[in-house]
């Protein structure tokens, strides 16, 4: 059954203290090349049937009503999986 | 000489018993969703305040006529996906916002207090501005708080005075309010800041807000638990007006007995 994923992050602006403390703790993996972390959420929704605009409508829908909060996050993504088109 | 407290659970009688008393025709709901965890305690703290609780589940559709809500505190859907964005659309969420006069609300529209959780399910609503995203040292907190009363004229606080302050209990660990500046900036100027933390911010909260209301006045949110200093016993060990026996402290009764008054006129 085909898939939709949206992605949600938070704000640019918004601290992100869950990305903070994970980019404090990469470095003591011996992992230091990277400058910073922020974490975010990511749904699969499922779709019976075809996704039809309607059901793509819908997904945004979703993901701007309950999926974030659009005071501190973004949809940075809405779309359907490419490896379930096939 | 011990110092005698109560017996946990223990029955108290509480003022709503009487009669007599002409705050206990005043009835507020306090609700409960799956995973709320502060609903009693509401619910005890308006009786001790001297009014009539009620409880509401949050799957009804009947507000039951009530005259004033409480959104207790606790973990409603697990806190899942974010704190309060699935108990927000609750069916009697929606009576609640409606009843409370929508996004500005409406002075003499339905009174409501969030706390703690029920302040997170507020914002989500969009009855009040601004989110709460994770305390900034990322860890759940639980101590007793200092507060200041910045707004003596709203429902829940017209009891205290401007500038008074209490010492409640906060427990959580999403508890850092944070908005843009120029709805922070709004919310100073329309003195819709209600409380603001006292000797240091717990949780990174912009410009040390602890509680705020909506345009109108009859929506109020706070982070910090005031049903839980309503009854010598059971407190905080401390209170802002001076040294209090063991969890003696009962600053929080005021936010109850604010609105019965101002109910009651």
């Amino acid at each position: 059954m085909p898939r939709i994923v949206v992605d949600v992050m938070p704000k640019p602006e918004i601290l992100d203290p869950q990305g903070k403390a994970i980019a404090g703790a990469l470095p003591r993996l011996g992992l230091t090349g990277f400058a910073g972390v922020r974490q975010g959420k990511r749904f699969e929704l499922t779709v019976e049937g075809e996704v039809t605009a309607e059901v793509l409508e819908q997904a945004r829908q979703a993901a701007s009503t309950l999926l974030s909060n659009p005071v501190i996050e973004d949809v940075t993504r809405v779309e359907v999986l490419e490896e379930d088109a096939q | 000489m011990s110092v005698e407290t109560p017996l946990i659970g223990g029955p108290q009688p509480v003022a709503s018993n009487n009669a007599d008393n002409p705050l206990n025709g005043v009835r507020v709901g306090v609700v409960t969703f799956p995973g709320s965890l502060d609903d009693r305690d509401a619910v005890r703290a308006v009786r001790l305040a001297g009014g009539s609780a009620i409880h509401l589940w949050h799957g009804d559709h009947d507000l039951q006529g009530v005259d004033a809500v409480i959104i207790p505190g606790g973990f409603s859907y697990g806190d899942y996906l974010r704190a309060g964005a699935i108990s927000r659309f609750a069916p009697l969420m929606e009576q609640i916002a409606a009843a409370a006069g929508g996004a500005s609300g409406n002075a003499r529209a339905l009174p409501v207090l969030g706390i703690c959780n029920g302040f997170q399910v507020l914002t989500e609503a969009h009855l009040l501005p601004g989110s709460m995203i994770k305390n900034n040292s990322l860890h759940f907190l639980c101590r007793d708080q200092r507060l200041r009363v910045e707004n003596a004229d709203t429902f829940w606080t017209s009891e205290y005075f401007q500038g008074e302050e209490l010492v409640i209990p906060l427990k959580n660990q999403d508890g850092q309010f944070v908005a843009d500046n120029y709805t922070l900036d709004v919310l100073e100027g329309e003195g819709r800041v209600v409380f603001r933390y006292v000797d240091g911010n717990p949780n990174g909260s912009r410009r040390d807000i602890a509680g705020i209301s909506n345009e109108a006045g009859n929506v109020v949110g706070l982070m910090p638990h005031p049903e839980h200093a309503v009854e010598a016993g059971f407190g905080p060990d401390s209170s802002a007006k001076g040294a209090v026996g063991v969890r003696g402290g009962i600053d929080g009764l005021g936010i109850f007995t604010s609105v019965l008054k101002k109910l009651v006129g």
